[in-house]
């Protein structure tokens, strides 16, 4: 049974490398998922936790100016706003009415300081009746 | 027309129905011509799915705007390639495109299977067609292809559709949906002919040589469709990056990283009749897996942003998944006994100890990237929490570098241990000179300056791998010249057509380590964001960048902006860049056309940012992604040995299995 007990202990190293690699990690680079409003009720929590808060951009609120773009984000009628200081360039799905994803955290100013932004392809929503640019048409279903 | 489409499909679910039942009826009851006619109902399947993929297909070409699906995801201005590519290019069509393609497949085996297996074959179309039947159900009364747009009742088109997500439209976008798809939708086959062999308690390795090849091809599209998102990624987004750990990404790696495992296990079956229930548990688990990747993009479970709508899909997968994962349960544990080892393991240095740990890693990768995928989920149970917590790039690159060496160094180690034990002299002839140099490497690297460990370890295992994978090929190569007075390199050609599935597999590995070559170069990134007038001019790293000129224009399908930048180095001009920032009418949407010059030292990637504030200045990103073009070398290389993979052996190699357990375990030393 030596031998066994040899691929036991390979695997039981394995495994427990990874394990302390996966916790660890966890606590390092975690980001909450946050609403608009429960960033408001983290308190002082807020200040000091990553965090990811999700939002529609507010039409004609993107201000870009030297190192930095400001915008609001809007969800369920409660407003955040947050202002972008990453390198990276904002994706091109980024603009008015887009969804977007800001990861970052919350400054004692009141204004979220993201350092990414990811922005959903609205496009690949599928887009309401509303958008086409046509004659207020409603899909019916003649399928099914 | 759309009748016809949607009576097509409709018809197709009742079809698939029926080869499903009469399959397993006629082959309960002993009826051969209820199991004939359920083969045949198979193609029928696959007939009516092509008219109605075909009549959507030419609603999208001629521009039929009256499908609302058409006017979502087409336009008239559109290329004509990127008019069929909106045939994946939405959630309904690309489900109906998986029930196509799935379809086809089926209609493949039961055609080339039609004198073959006549045991296991009604059960594998069974399979099959249960699973044509999931999908065949979502077409048609969830997610269905072929809704109208009507006002107050009556049929209206509208005049010009949004088009096709201005992100696709890209040649390698195009074709990535229908690789993935071909290799996700291929996983059912062996699969199906997994559980078939449990059914029929099958004795021996049958369904394992016969869907052999299928699993290669099905793997290999799978290969081609995560390179090519990644080439997308890096050419499409702006940002250069061609791996970003996103849900959708993780998606198409877990059932490639099951899929490469289960590749590799069932060599372990087929030699040494070892890991039965392993394999059968592998296949199943990425069969789930593909069929998991398919609704993660459907359902909204995670955010991501490549994700389809969220819809109402989830539940139907769920109980999809659940059903089937728990037949497959009980059925392997049913059929322990006819699963039962005929070896065991001998010794830690030994090639199915090399089998283990690779699979044990590939699997642990798999986990690992299943977990933090899903960890938004798992975190708002109460017991982890309670709170929606994701883990991003940082958390899986932790994770993921260490685990990816191990397997790098595996890939170099495993092919030259022998079966059942190593001995000392063996793997110090296979191991001295590859590991000295690679000794030396680092050492040379430590000396130029490099002290990011990761990367030279990952240099060193490099290096090491491909020179041991090298003196194989030398090895066979000089042995057959010398007797045959062949050059070396038709010796080479010669080795490999003896051998295909060995040498192939060594190309493969090959690829693997040109990959890795790249992959290790983002260590080395360099980017800087400058905003340019006309004339100006900066430094990136040795590289001296001048904007010549801003330019603008217009076409049918975008309008664009461009900023001409001179390269040069050192005071000579290498040429000129011209990153693009496109804006998308139709759909309202802009993409960036990046200036990338290619070396294979590194890229010089340059993005048009878009104009500054006062609209004067041209917002220019500068990217050196060193050695980045290693990875696509390395995944034609991949390509390619897979390919060889393919090619039938010239020499037909009988395995014998070694001598049962009680009698090998005798031996001392294997006498050599």
């Amino acid at each position: 049974m030596r031998k066994y007990g040899k691929f036991a202990a390979l695997i039981a190293l394995v495994i427990g490398a990874l394990l302390w690699l996966a916790s660890s990690g966890v606590n390092q680079t975690k980001t909450y998922y946050k609403t608009i409003a429960e960033v408001g009720q983290m308190g002082d929590r807020a200040f000091d936790q990553r965090v990811r808060v999700a939002g529609d951009v507010e039409s004609g609120s993107i201000k870009r100016s030297e190192g930095q773009v400001r915008f609001t984000l809007v969800q369920d009628k409660l407003h955040l706003q947050v202002a972008y200081t990453g390198r990276d360039p904002l994706p091109d799905t980024f603009r008015d009415g887009a969804q977007a994803l800001a990861d970052g955290r919350m400054g004692h100013d009141g204004v979220f300081h993201a350092s990414q932004i990811q922005a959903k392809c609205a496009s690949k929503y599928e887009a309401k009746p509303s958008q086409l640019r046509a004659a207020p048409a409603l899909p019916v279903n003649k399928t099914s | 027309m759309e009748n016809v489409a949607s009576l097509a499909v409709l018809l197709a679910f009742c079809v698939a129905i029926y080869a499903l039942l009469a399959s397993l009826i006629g082959r309960l009851k002993h009826k051969p011509f209820l199991v004939v006619s359920g083969e045949r109902a198979v193609y029928s399947v696959w007939v009516l799915i092509s008219i109605g993929s075909g009549i959507l297909v030419y609603a999208l070409v001629t521009g039929d705007f009256r499908f609302s699906y058409v006017a979502e995801h087409s336009n008239r201005a559109m290329p004509l390639l990127y008019k069929v590519a909106a045939w994946w290019g939405g959630q309904e069509g690309s489900l109906l495109f998986w029930s196509w393609l799935l379809s086809t497949y089926s209609a493949v085996v039961v055609f080339t299977n039609r004198r073959k297996h006549r045991d296991m074959m009604p059960y594998v179309v069974s399979v099959l067609m249960f699973v044509q039947t999931f999908f065949l159900l979502l077409n048609n009364f969830v997610s269905g292809p072929f809704k109208m747009l009507a006002v107050e009742g009556s049929i209206t088109a509208v005049q010009d559709g949004n088009g096709l997500n201005p992100l696709l439209q890209y040649p390698a976008m195009a074709i990535h949906p229908p690789m993935l798809y071909l290799g996700y939708v291929g996983f059912a086959v062996p699969f199906a002919f997994a559980i078939a062999s449990l059914i029929t308690r099958q004795p021996g390795d049958a369904w394992i040589h016969t869907t052999r090849r299928w699993t290669l091809v099905t793997w290999l599209f799978q290969s081609t469709g995560i390179m090519l998102g990644a080439a997308w990624a890096y050419h499409v987004l702006g940002w250069g990056g061609y791996w970003g750990w996103d849900p959708v990404e993780n998606a198409s790696l877990l059932p490639w990283l099951s899929g490469t495992a289960f590749l590799h296990s069932v060599m372990m079956q087929e030699k040494k009749g070892m890991m039965k229930v392993w394999n059968m548990a592998l296949v199943s688990v990425t069969f789930f897996l593909c069929i998991f990747g398919t609704s993660l993009t459907r359902t909204g479970l995670v955010n991501s942003v490549h994700a389809f709508a969220q819809g109402p899909l989830g539940k139907y997968f769920v109980s999809f998944l659940a059903i089937t994962i728990a037949a497959t349960v009980y059925l392997i544990l049913d059929r322990l006994d006819y699963l039962k080892s005929e070896a065991e393991l001998e010794s830690v240095v030994s090639r199915e100890s090399s089998f283990l740990f690779n699979n044990l890693i590939l699997l642990a990768s798999c986990f690992a990237v299943l977990w933090g995928t899903l960890f938004p989920v798992i975190s708002e149970l109460s017991i982890f929490g309670g709170e929606k917590i994701s883990l991003d790039k940082e958390w899986f690159d932790r994770l993921m570098i260490p685990l990816g060496l191990f397997l790098l160094l595996l890939t170099g180690l495993g092919p030259l241990f022998a079966w059942r034990r190593t001995s000392f002299e063996s793997l110090r002839r296979n191991f001295q000179w590859p590991g000295i140099a690679s000794l030396v490497l680092i050492g040379v690297l430590v000396a130029a300056g490099v002290r990011n460990y990761y990367a030279l370890i990952a240099f060193g295992f490099c290096l090491f791998v491909a020179l041991t994978v090298l003196m194989e090929f030398y090895k066979g190569a000089h042995a057959i010249g010398a007797k045959t007075h062949m050059n070396l390199l038709r010796a080479t050609v010669e080795l490999t057509h003896r051998n295909t599935r060995r040498y192939g597999g060594y190309l493969v590995h090959m690829g693997i380590v040109l990959m890795f070559i790249g992959f290790t170069g983002a260590a080395f990134n360099q980017k800087d964001v400058k905003e340019l007038n006309i004339g100006d001019t900066f430094q990136l790293g040795h590289y001296s960048l001048k904007a010549l000129d801003l330019q603008n224009g217009d076409t049918p399908v975008y309008s664009w902006n461009r900023a001409v930048i001179q390269v040069s180095r050192g005071g000579d001009v290498l040429g000129t860049l011209e990153p693009e920032k496109r804006f998308y009418k139709a759909s309202r949407q802009g993409t960036s056309e990046v200036g990338v010059r290619p070396r294979l030292n590194e890229d010089l990637y340059l993005n048009f940012g878009g104009m500054s504030d006062d609209g004067q200045r041209a917002i220019i990103q500068a990217y050196i992604f060193p050695l980045v073009s290693w990875i696509w070398l390395g995944g034609l290389v991949l390509i390619g040995g897979t390919l060889v993979c393919l090619i039938p052996s010239k020499v037909k190699l009988q395995y014998a299995r070694t001598e049962v357990v009680g009698i090998a375990r005798n031996y001392a030393e294997v006498p050599k």
